[in-house]
C-alpha cells in the first residue's frame, strides 16, 4: 500500500524514510537543523526542525517517524516564533565576530539568522571568552563559537570511533572539549577534520596556512612550486558556485590561477600517485608471493596511519611502507627539482593543495623531512586555495585552462582516481593484473561503490587475492577486529578515513548533502576516462624518474626516497599510573603492563609480588613502580619493563633476576 | 607503598563491575570513595580498562556534581543554600566560614587539605534553616559564631 502524508496542504508519498525530516526535505522544504546529519545518530537537541502534526501538536521532525495519513505544517506563526527564539538564544552568548570568522559565508548559524530575519538579539551576552586551541597543525578549536549541537562529538565517536572530543561539564558551563580539558594535540585526534566538516559554525575549522604561502611567494629568493591533489579538481568549482565542472576544466583553471598568482611551477599530485601505485604494488606483489605481512594496508591516508599507530601498533608492519603521494611528491621534488632549476635546495618551497586536514599533520612528521628541511613546506586545503584565488581577484569561472608542468605534472587516470574510495585498489589492480597492451578503463571497476566496506576476490594465476575497500575509521576498526579476533583473511586493504575517500575530505568546500559526494566521485572517474593513459606504470615520466634517479621499483634508491617508517603512538603510553616512588634522586623504573590482555594473564598478582619483593629486599627508596598501558606485546603478556629491559611472559622469578642486575646500574 | 592498596582496590572495583562500560557511574562512585576524589591519571586508567575514550569518562565525571576532580579536604562542610536557608542568610555563613578558613573567592579547599566547603541546594531540613552538614553531622539554625566554634573543635581534635 502506498503511504501518503500531507505537508502544508499537499500530499506526498513516502517509503522507508527514517524520520519526518527526511520526507519533508524530499518535498523540497528546507527545514533548518543544526544537529541532524543523515550519517549520524539522531540527537534531537537543536529543536529547529519543529513542525506541527495535526492532533499531536508541535514535534521535532528529526525524531518523529512518518506515519500514513499524517497532516504536517512546517511553517506557521507559532513555529516561526519558536525558531527565531531558539536562534536568538544561541546567538546571545555566541562570539559574533562573523566578519573575521573562518566559517563566514559557510556558517549555518549565520545563514539561519539571515533566513529567519534576526537583526536584534534581546538577550545580554554573559559569555566569558575562552582561549582558542591552536595546538594542532590541522584544526583550530574555538569554544566561543560552539552551539553544543554535538555533531562533531557524534562523528568522532560513531563514524571514526576515536572519541577525541566529548561533552563535559553541565548546564551553562557545558562545553565540547578533549579529555581533561586539555588541547587537541594531546588527545587521540587523528586530524581527519570531519568534526570541522559537520560543525555548523566556526567552532572547529581547518587551520589556514595561506599567509605562510603568500610570504613564500613574495620572497624573491625562493622558487615556489605547487602540486594539486586529485580530489581537489572534483570540488574546487563548488567554492565558486560551479557544480558541473569536469575534472579537466577545474584542473586547467587551477593551473592558470596558480601561475597567475605567482607559483613557478604547477604540478599534479596524481603523478606522485602513479609512483605510489608502482611502489606499493611492487611491495604488495613481494608480500603476496611470500605470504608475509598480509594483509597489506594502504598508507596514503594520514588519519588512518595515525589511527593504526595509536590503536593497533602491533599491526604497523601491515601498513605499506610507501609514503603517501604527498610524501612522495615532496621528497621527489626536493631531490630532483633543485638540480633541474639550478637552485639551492633551501630555496625551493614545495606546497601541496589537499582535500585534507590531516595532510598538514603528515607534512610535519619528522620521518618526512631531510637534512632539517621538510619535504613539503606548506599544505593548503581546497578551501584555502579557493580563498587565495578570491584574494587575488581572479574570476575562477572565466579563467582559461592551462596544462600542468612536466615532469611532475603528467599523470595517468590511475593516479587521478586515487581521490575516490576504491581508487587506490583499482589502480593497484591495473598495475598488477592488466595486460601490458590493454588500456581498458573499466576492467577493474567492480571495486567501485558507495558502501563503507566492500570486499571482492580476484583470481591471480589460480590464487585467490582477497581485497577490501574501506572508508570511515569505524569501518576500518570492524575489519581489523575481524582479522584479529575472527581470523578473517584479506590480502590487500585500502582504508580512507573520510566518507567516500579523499573527495569527502574535510579540506574540501563544506557540503551538507550526500549527493555532493557522489557528484565528486563521478567527476574523478569521468576524468580518468578522458585521459590518454590509465595504468600508472605506463606513465612515461614515472618511467623516466626511475631510469634517471631511482633505478627500479623497490630498489634501495626508491626506498630511500619513496618509503617511510611508522611509529607506535599507543594512547596513554606517556601517562602511566605511579604506584610507588622511591625517595632517591635516581630510581629504577619498574613498569607493569595493565592492558587488558596482561591483566588477564595475571599482571595484578605480579605487581603485588613485585612490591613485596621490593620490600623484602629493602630497596623501596631506589625504585619507582608504575602501572602502564601496553608494550604492544599482548600475545606474550604479562609484560614488565625493568629499567631498560622488557620482559615478556614475566614471572616473579624473572622479575627478581632483572631487578637484581638492573638495580646495580643506578647505584 | 600506601598507593598500592588504593590501586589494588580500583582493580578490584573494575573486576567487580565486569569492566562493563555501562557501569561507569558506579565504578566512578566507588573509585571516588577510595581516593576521596577522581585523580586524572586514574580516570585515564579507567577509560583504558573499559575501552572507552578518556573524553567520555571526563564528560561523565564533570557532569555530576557528586564527582570531583580536585582533591577534597578531610572534613567536608556542606552549607545549604536552598530557598529557606538562603532567606535565613546562609550566604553570611559561607562568608564566615571562608574568612575563618582563610579561603579566597574561588577556593573551596584549605591548603592543609583539612577542610572543603561546598554549597548544596536543599538538605530537606528547611525547618532548621540555615542548615549545614559537617562530615555526617547535621547542624541546624547555625550562626557564624556557632560555625566558628564547630571548626575550632575539629581543628583542636586534629592537633591531638
Amino acid at each position: 500500500m502506498e503511504k501518503i502524508l500531507t505537508i502544508n496542504g499537499k500530499k506526498f508519498s513516502f517509503d522507508n524514510e527514517k524520520n519526518l525530516l527526511e520526507v519533508i526535505r524530499k518535498a523540497n522544504i528546507e527545514l533548518p537543523t543544526f544537529c541532524y546529519h543523515s550519517e549520524l545518530s539522531t540527537y534531537g537537541a537543536c529543536r529547529l526542525c519543529m513542525v506541527n502534526v495535526e492532533k499531536r501538536g508541535i514535534l521535532p521532525a528529526c525524531s518523529t517517524p512518518p506515519e500514513n495519513g499524517m497532516v504536517v505544517v512546517t511553517n506557521n506563526e507559532e513555529i516561526r516564533e519558536m525558531r527565531k527564539m531558539i536562534v536568538e538564544l544561541l546567538l546571545a552568548n555566541h562570539d559574533k565576530d562573523c566578519t573575521s570568522c573562518h566559517k563566514s559565508e559557510s556558517c549555518q548559524l549565520q545563514t539561519l539568522a539571515r533566513r529567519l530575519g534576526i537583526h536584534k538579539i534581546r538577550f545580554k551576552n554573559v559569555m566569558k571568552k575562552e582561549p582558542q586551541d591552536f595546538s594542532t597543525y590541522s584544526l583550530v578549536r574555538d569554544p566561543n563559537k560552539c552551539v553544543l549541537c554535538g555533531d562533531c562529538v557524534r562523528f568522532c565517536e560513531e563514524i571514526q570511533t576515536v572519541g577525541a572530543i566529548d561533552f563535559a561539564h553541565r548546564g551553562s558551563k557545558s562545553a565540547v572539549c578533549p579529555s581533561f580539558g586539555k588541547d587537541l594535540e594531546s588527545s587521540e585526534c587523528v586530524y581527519c577534520g570531519q568534526c570541522a566538516r559537520v560543525c555548523p559554525t566556526g567552532a572547529l575549522t581547518p587551520k589556514s596556512e595561506v599567509s605562510h604561502v603568500w610570504n613564500a611567494l613574495s620572497n624573491k629568493n625562493k622558487t615556489v612550486v605547487v602540486a594539486i591533489a586529485p580530489a581537489v579538481r572534483a570540488a574546487i568549482g563548488e567554492a565558486f558556485g560551479l557544480n558541473n565542472e569536469t575534472g579537466t576544466e577545474a584542473a586547467g583553471k587551477m593551473v592558470t590561477a596558480l601561475k597567475t598568482i605567482g607559483f613557478a611551477k604547477v604540478f599534479d599530485i596524481s603523478f606522485a600517485a602513479d609512483m605510489t601505485i608502482v611502489e606499493e604494488a611492487k611491495e604488495f606483489v613481494d608480500r603476496f608471493s611470500k605470504g608475509e605481512k598480509l594483509p597489506q594496508f594502504t598508507s596514503c591516508c594520514p588519519a588512518w596511519v595515525k589511527f593504526v599507530e595509536q590503536y593497533y601498533p602491533d599491526m604497523i608492519e601491515n601498513l605499506s611502507s610507501c609514503r603517501s603521494p604527498q610524501g612522495m611528491f615532496g621528497s621527489l621534488a626536493k631531490k630532483v627539482l633543485p638540480e633541474m632549476y639550478g637552485i639551492k635546495k633551501e630555496d625551493l618551497v614545495v606546497i601541496s593543495v589537499m582535500p585534507c586536514t590531516a595532510k598538514k599533520f603528515e607534512a610535519r612528521r619528522p620521518e618526512l623531512s631531510k637534512d632539517g628541511l621538510p619535504d613539503t613546506d606548506f599544505v593548503l586545503t581546497t578551501q584555502e586555495l579557493a580563498r587565495m584565488i578570491e584574494e587575488s581577484g581572479l574570476s575562477f569561472k572565466d579563467l582559461e585552462q592551462s596544462a600542468f608542468d612536466v615532469p611532475l605534472g603528467f599523470k595517468t587516470g590511475g593516479g587521478v582516481i586515487f581521490g575516490n574510495s576504491g581508487g587506490v585498489t583499482e589502480a593497484v589492480l591495473r598495475n598488477v593484473l592488466a595486460k601490458e597492451d590493454s588500456n581498458e578503463v573499466d576492467e577493474f571497476s567492480f571495486v567501485r561503490g558507495e558502501d563503507g566496506i566492500r570486499e571482492t576476490t580476484v583470481s591471480v594465476n589460480g590464487k585467490d587475492l582477497k581485497v577490501a575497500v574501506v572508508y570511515g575509521l569505524g569501518n576500518a576498526r570492524k575489519v581489523v577486529r575481524d582479522i584479529k579476533y575472527n581470523h578473517k583473511h584479506y590480502d590487500l586493504i585500502e582504508v580512507m578515513a573520510c566518507p567516500g575517500g579523499c573527495i569527502g575530505g574535510a579540506g574540501q568546500p563544506v557540503y551538507n548533502s550526500l549527493d555532493v559526494r557522489s557528484k565528486r566521485t563521478k567527476c574523478l572517474y569521468e576524468n580518468d576516462k578522458v585521459l590518454e593513459l590509465h595504468k600508472p606504470q605506463d606513465n612515461p615520466y614515472v618511467q623516466k624518474i626511475y631510469k634517471d634517479f631511482l633505478k627500479e621499483p623497490g630498489s634501495h634508491e626508491a626506498h630511500e626516497c619513496l618509503h617511510t617508517s611508522h611509529t607506535s603512538r599507543k594512547r596513554l603510553a606517556e601517562n602511566p599510573f605511579t604506584i610507588h616512588k622511591g625517595k632517591h634522586e635516581k630510581t629504577l623504573k619498574i613498569n607493569v603492563c595493565f592492558g587488558t590482555s596482561c591483566m588477564l594473564r595475571g599482571s595484578q598478582k605480579l605487581l603485588k609480588s613485585i612490591l613485596e619483593l621490593v620490600e623484602k629486599k629493602n630497596i623501596q627508596d631506589k625504585v619507582e613502580v608504575q602501572a602502564s598501558f601496553c608494550f604492544e606485546k599482548c600475545a606474550r603478556g604479562p609484560v614488565v619493563r625493568i629499567g631498560s629491559k622488557v620482559i615478556t611472559k614475566c614471572t616473579i622469578e624473572l622479575a627478581e633476576k632483572a631487578i637484581d642486575t638492573e638495580i646495580k646500574t643506578i647505584a | 607503598m600506601e598507593n598500592y592498596g588504593k590501586f589494588d582496590r580500583v582493580c578490584q572495583i573494575l573486576e567487580e563491575n565486569g569492566k562493563d562500560k555501562a557501569k561507569l557511574i558506579p565504578i566512578l562512585q566507588a573509585v571516588q570513595d577510595v581516593y576521596r576524589y577522581l585523580p586524572e591519571e586514574m580516570l585515564a586508567f579507567i577509560a583504558s580498562s573499559l575501552n572507552i575514550s578518556p573524553a567520555r569518562v571526563y564528560g561523565v565525571a564533570t557532569f555530576f556534581s557528586h564527582f570531583t576532580l580536585k582533591p577534597k579536604g578531610k572534613h567536608i562542610i556542606k552549607v545549604c543554600d536552598g530557598t529557606a536557608c538562603h532567606v535565613k542568610k546562609s550566604t553570611l555563613l559561607i562568608d564566615a566560614i571562608k574568612t575563618k578558613l582563610k579561603l579566597g573567592a574561588s577556593e573551596m579547599t584549605t591548603k592543609d587539605m583539612l577542610f572543603t566547603i561546598e554549597t548544596v541546594s536543599c538538605l530537606g531540613a528547611c525547618g532548621l534553616a540555615p542548615v549545614m552538614v559537617i562530615d555526617n553531622d547535621v547542624h541546624g539554625q547555625v550562626t557564624p559564631e556557632k560555625v566558628s566554634k564547630l571548626i575550632d573543635d575539629i581543628m583542636k581534635q586534629e592537633e591531638k
